[in-house]
């Protein structure tokens, strides 16, 4: 998936996540923000990872600042950050690459 | 479970949650609604539809609900939302889709014709998905047999949306519910001649709980199948006013009985404590008896 522009979802309340994806760059990086970085750092990480890898995003900066969020949620805020990058609003791959 | 025995599962409690907020999604089934009902409509910002959807598939896919009903409210057909907000809720598994402002039958069809499209697009069972009409407006009231009856494989019923039908009436709310009543009744009307469930609207002031208790108690008594709700802190008292007593149990199963034995022996009307009593009064006492059974309080035998 070819992103297109930076785009953010998610917000700052309690178990959600805030998600910002820059497009650009070489590979995936991830910059985390969390209380619980220590204890769930590597899984966050991990979990924003493999959803832009199964969504065929290569290059991107990914910014979490994550107030808790369980992993469903991280990975729906990351998802929806992605589609509004690539400029798609309709016809998602729902089951697909949206797993 | 059939689809058969899920149109007429038991719906005293439809509780709103606003899909776009993961926190309440996780663990809302804790507090035991019968239903839960996924808003992307009216609780969404438009700025944030699609962030919502995505939320709600990835909460229907990995939440347990624990066989807590879940329904979509998708949005209305003159919005740009509601076809991909009917794909999500198919694809993730819903148990079934409200129309918000449904005013015809062939809303019905129109969104019937998409979650046959979508059954087919993500391998699910063609006619799992079950579908109810939110009632906001004069027109919708009007037509509300018609919409009841534009699908009948798939219709749990209808419900009736206070805010929007009493702007459209031009009414203001009031606590004994005037301005309420003529939407009400046409709308149980038309629900039971169809066959249908009916629910009704919520009810906004979270700290007017008396004012709530007589609003449940009301429409408990017109007719109504449950209420839909906005807070878990009003499910309680839902529960306990669609829930029959003790009391209202023994008492439709003396009915039951009596009516049965007199009947044996030949006899149609009689009286017991001082009451007429005949085979019409059967039928009532019975649905006191499927109702305590559908809520778990029945130990009796009938």
């Amino acid at each position: 998936m070819q992103l297109r522009k930076s785009a953010m979802s998610g917000t700052l309340e309690s178990s959600d996540a805030m998600v910002t994806l820059e497009p650009g760059g070489e590979g995936i990086r991830v910059e985390i923000t969390s209380i619980v970085k220590a204890q769930y750092g590597r899984q966050i990480e991990a979990c924003v990872r493999e959803t832009l890898e199964r969504l065929g995003v290569d290059n991107v900066k990914a910014i979490v600042v994550d107030k808790g969020a369980l992993e469903c949620t991280l990975k729906a805020r990351v998802e929806s950050a992605a589609f509004r990058a690539a400029e798609i609003d309709s016809g998602f791959p729902w089951g697909g690459a949206i797993k | 479970m059939s689809i058969d025995k899920r149109l007429k599962r038991l719906r005293r409690s439809m509780m709103f949650l606003n899909a776009q907020r993961p926190g309440l999604l996780k663990d809302a089934y804790v507090y035991r609604p019968d239903c839960l009902l996924l808003d992307l409509e009216d609780a969404v910002a438009e700025n944030q539809k699609d962030a919502a959807r995505f939320s709600l598939y990835n909460a229907l896919k990995s939440v347990d609900y624990r066989g807590v009903e879940r329904i979509v409210r998708i949005n209305a057909l003159d919005t740009p939302h509601w076809q991909e907000d009917i794909r999500v809720s198919v694809a993730g598994g819903a148990d079934g889709i409200r129309i918000a402002k449904c005013e015809t039958a062939e809303d019905v069809k129109t969104v019937v014709k998409h979650i046959e499209k979508a059954e087919e697009e993500f391998g699910r069972e063609l006619g799992s998905t079950l579908v109810m009409a939110a009632l906001e407006s004069p027109l919708a009231i009007i037509n509300a047999y018609a919409i009841c009856t534009a699908c009948p494989r798939r219709m749990i019923g209808v419900a009736i949306s206070g805010g929007d039908y009493r702007k459209s009436m031009q009414a203001e709310f009031s606590p004994d519910g005037i301005e309420m009543a003529a939407g009400r009744s046409n709308m149980l009307i038309a629900a039971r001649a169809a066959g249908v469930q009916c629910f009704d609207t919520v009810f906004t002031d979270l700290d007017d709980m008396e004012g709530f208790r007589r609003e449940v108690i009301m429409v408990k008594k017109m007719g109504f199948d449950g209420k839909s709700i906005i807070s878990p802190r009003q499910i309680a008292i839902v529960h306990e006013v669609f829930t029959p007593t003790d009391r209202e149990i023994r008492e439709a199963e003396r009915i039951v009985r009596t009516v049965r034995e007199q009947a044996a022996q030949g006899i149609g009307v009689f009286t017991l404590d001082g009451k007429m009593l005949d085979i019409a009064f059967v039928p009532g006492a019975e649905r006191v008896i499927e109702l305590a059974k559908a809520s778990g309080v029945y130990e009796g035998d009938l």
